[in-house]
């Protein structure tokens, strides 16, 4: 059993991770965050679905494709709905990131439909077997995926002229604005990557799942939670927190039965926020008096 | 005396009159008799709405073309979509009740749905039919009188069918349950405790879903250890389908037995390569011989509906057929109760004597004690060859 909450829970883990990633670019750089996260989830999969399925694109060209749309989608939150708001120095950017992903999930639901739809993929349809334990190639794909761009979100903000300037915007934004650094086209760039990975989960999950114009929503409030817990700032804490979310989940509904793993799973959330309030890997912040 | 009208007054008139026309007035044969649907219409089981609509409309079409209902009235279908939500199940059933004026209003696949409009028609004394939704107290509701009668299937009698089925054709001694985690997995969780007790077998376990799960691995794997040879399913078509699809992640080919809920969405699809393993009960087959309703019927479909070229493409079958016959019933109801009123029609329909219907010959199918006019006698063993549903042989 133990083999199957950790292939189970490292998976879904890894998605969470991958959607809270996005949570934590635009928070580190404007202290911002698109509550309708879970939308851009949804967009990646039913643009590929579009794409693969109704269009018959091969998946190489679909999901490039649909992560450009998440992309695109990205900035046009940024612009509309956390921009005017930000400049006006108040905080309706919070409503305004929700309302806008309601809009997007009933433009889809009247676009794409009510009925969830399939992505089919080679690599979820014979899985490995080891033993009693059943795998698919898509899930051991996953955790790669989410790891590997926590290190390449890791290295881009510390190892590229990007990275620098958004750090610079962070740190000091003014200084960094007199220093003819574009503070609010990085701003919206950060989005336009939040969607982007957003995206990936959601292509990734499509094969596993299904693809429905309200599946974002339940994977947007687990990666909220999960960026709460990882700390919000830290790329890598976030993507461990996902994955000690997802374990948690696993193992509650493997051996206390699945009557109990919202509130065994949220609960852990509750006391590990107590405990550590700052969230698990999260930076204190020092006060000086 | 000549009296003058002011402009307030002399507008007032035709209208009070026009209106005055309308009130006490007795319906003309002109007026139609509105037949009320609850269904899903949209979402993950919008296939079961479209399935009973198809039966109703090829139903309707019949009794209109031979001269309607109640000398010369013509039924119309007033459609509304649940959605599979009990709060808007019953707000479109308030609705259909009191500003379309149905005389009475047909139920869709979801048990939750049915259950929430039970109260509100047995107080509204409007009877309801239920085609598909099959917890069993929709029917054995405790109301006295009682307005729900049922063509369909009944979780109880399903229940032990489903048993029979897996230890018949599998040799199940040690069967696990996975249930969607709602008010018809409750229903259904008793009733096939007992049909194991009644067939002497126990269970290995029993395990919950919700509608949106993404990974059942967890519950599958605790059946499989607690040594389940079998899985007996009862859930709608896309939780259905994540079900199958982390049984074939698991690679852990059990048998699995399947309550109808699966063929009330696009489940072939949703879960792949692994659908036609899935045996699951339905009460009606268009394969193989048919009986003269069944013929005619078969024919109007595919003359009315472009996509049915055959019997595999009326899917999903029960809808269709349980639609078809509980609206003729309706109609002999009708013509027993000489109008619509809610509590004459009951009268009816317990005073229809039989009829030679879809499904089978009815015979009183309705009595005080049972408003269920199928029974476990009815039932039918198929699954998914593709997209078509097929009865299984041998």
């Amino acid at each position: 059993m133990l083999a199957t909450a950790l292939v189970s829970g490292l998976g879904l883990g890894s998605i969470y991770g991958l959607i809270a990633l996005g949570f934590t670019l635009t928070f580190a750089v404007s202290g911002t965050v698109n509550f309708a996260q879970g939308s851009s989830v949804m967009l990646g999969a039913v643009i590929c679905h579009a794409l693969a399925v109704g269009m018959h694109w091969p998946m190489i060209a679909a999901a490039p494709a649909a992560l450009l749309g998440c992309a695109i989608w990205g900035f046009i939150v940024e612009r509309i709905a956390v921009r005017p708001f930000v400049t006006r120095g108040t905080n309706s950017w919070l409503m305004a990131t929700v309302a806008l992903g309601i809009v997007l999930d009933n433009l889809v639901m009247v676009l794409f439909g009510k009925e969830p739809r399939a992505l089919p993929s080679v690599l979820a349809d014979e899985p490995w077997v080891i033993g009693k334990i059943g795998i698919f190639p898509l899930q051991v794909l996953i955790p790669a995926v989410g790891l590997g761009l926590a290190f390449l979100v890791h290295l881009g903000m510390h190892r590229t002229e990007l990275g620098l300037r958004l750090r610079a915007a962070v740190d000091h934004p003014d200084a960094a604005r007199l220093m003819s650094i574009d503070v609010t086209m990085l701003i919206a760039v950060t989005y336009a990557a939040a969607a982007f990975l957003a995206g990936i989960g959601g292509i990734l999950i499509a094969p596993l799942y299904n693809v429905a114009y309200d599946m974002g929503t339940l994977f947007g409030i687990k990666a909220f939670a999960v960026a709460i817990l990882g700390g919000l700032t830290n790329p890598w804490g976030v993507v461990m927190a996902g994955l000690a979310y997802g374990l948690v989940e696993a193992c509650a509904t493997t051996w206390l039965g699945s009557s109990s793993t919202q509130i065994v799973t949220f609960t852990a959330v509750i006391a590990a926020l107590a405990l550590a309030p700052s969230g698990l890997f999260g930076l204190r912040t020092k006060v000086r008096v | 005396m000549p009296t003058n009208l002011t402009r307030r007054q002399a507008l007032a008139l035709p209208a009070g009159i026009a209106l005055g026309s309308l009130v006490g007035r007795p319906a003309t044969a002109a007026e139609p008799v509105k037949i009320g649907l609850v269904a899903a219409l949209s979402g993950p089981s919008a296939k079961s709405g479209e399935g009973i609509t198809r039966g109703l409309t090829i139903a309707i079409d019949e009794i209109n073309a031979r001269g309607g209902v109640l000398g010369g009235r013509m039924l119309e279908l007033v459609r509304r979509d649940d959605e599979s939500n009990p709060a808007k199940g019953q707000t479109a059933a308030r609705e259909l009740i009191d500003k379309e004026g149905a005389a009475i209003l047909f139920g869709g696949i979801d048990s939750p749905v049915s259950q929430a409009i039970v109260p509100l028609v047995n107080a509204a004394h409007v009877p309801f039919m239920g085609v598909w939704a099959a917890a069993t107290n929709i029917t054995r509701n405790g109301a006295n009188p009682n307005y729900v009668f049922r063509v369909s299937a009944v979780d109880v009698l399903v229940d032990r069918a489903l048993i029979k089925h897996a230890m018949a054709t599998f040799g199940a001694k040690t069967p696990g349950l996975i249930l969607v985690n709602n008010g018809w997995g409750e229903s259904n969780f008793a009733g096939l405790t007992a049909a194991a007790a009644a067939a002497g077998i126990k269970l290995a376990g029993s395990e919950k879903f919700d509608d949106k799960d993404v990974d059942m691995t967890p519950q599958l794997q605790r059946l499989r250890d607690a040594g389940a040879d079998t899985l007996i399913l009862v859930g709608n078509a896309a939780p259905g389908a994540q079900v199958v699809k982390s049984l074939q992640r698991s690679a852990w080919t059990v048998p699995v037995v399947s309550h109808w809920g699966i063929s009330g969405g696009r489940f072939p699809e949703l879960a792949g390569s692994w659908a036609g393993k899935v045996h699951f009960v339905q009460t009606y087959s268009f394969f193989g011989p048919q009986n003269d309703v069944g013929k005619r019927v078969l024919a109007a479909l595919m003359a009315k509906y472009p996509d049915i070229k055959g019997p595999g493409d009326v899917t999903p079958p029960v809808g269709v057929a349980n639609a078809y016959d509980a609206m003729q019933l309706t109609a002999l109801a009708l013509a027993k109760a000489g109008a619509t009123d809610g509590d004459k029609l009951r009268e009816g329909f317990l005073g229809v004597e039989g009829y030679q219907g879809l499904i089978k010959n009815f015979t009183k199918p309705f009595t005080d004690e049972n408003h269920d006019a199928l029974n476990e006698n009815d039932y039918v063993m198929v699954r998914y060859n593709g997209d078509q549903i097929e009865p299984i042989t041998g």
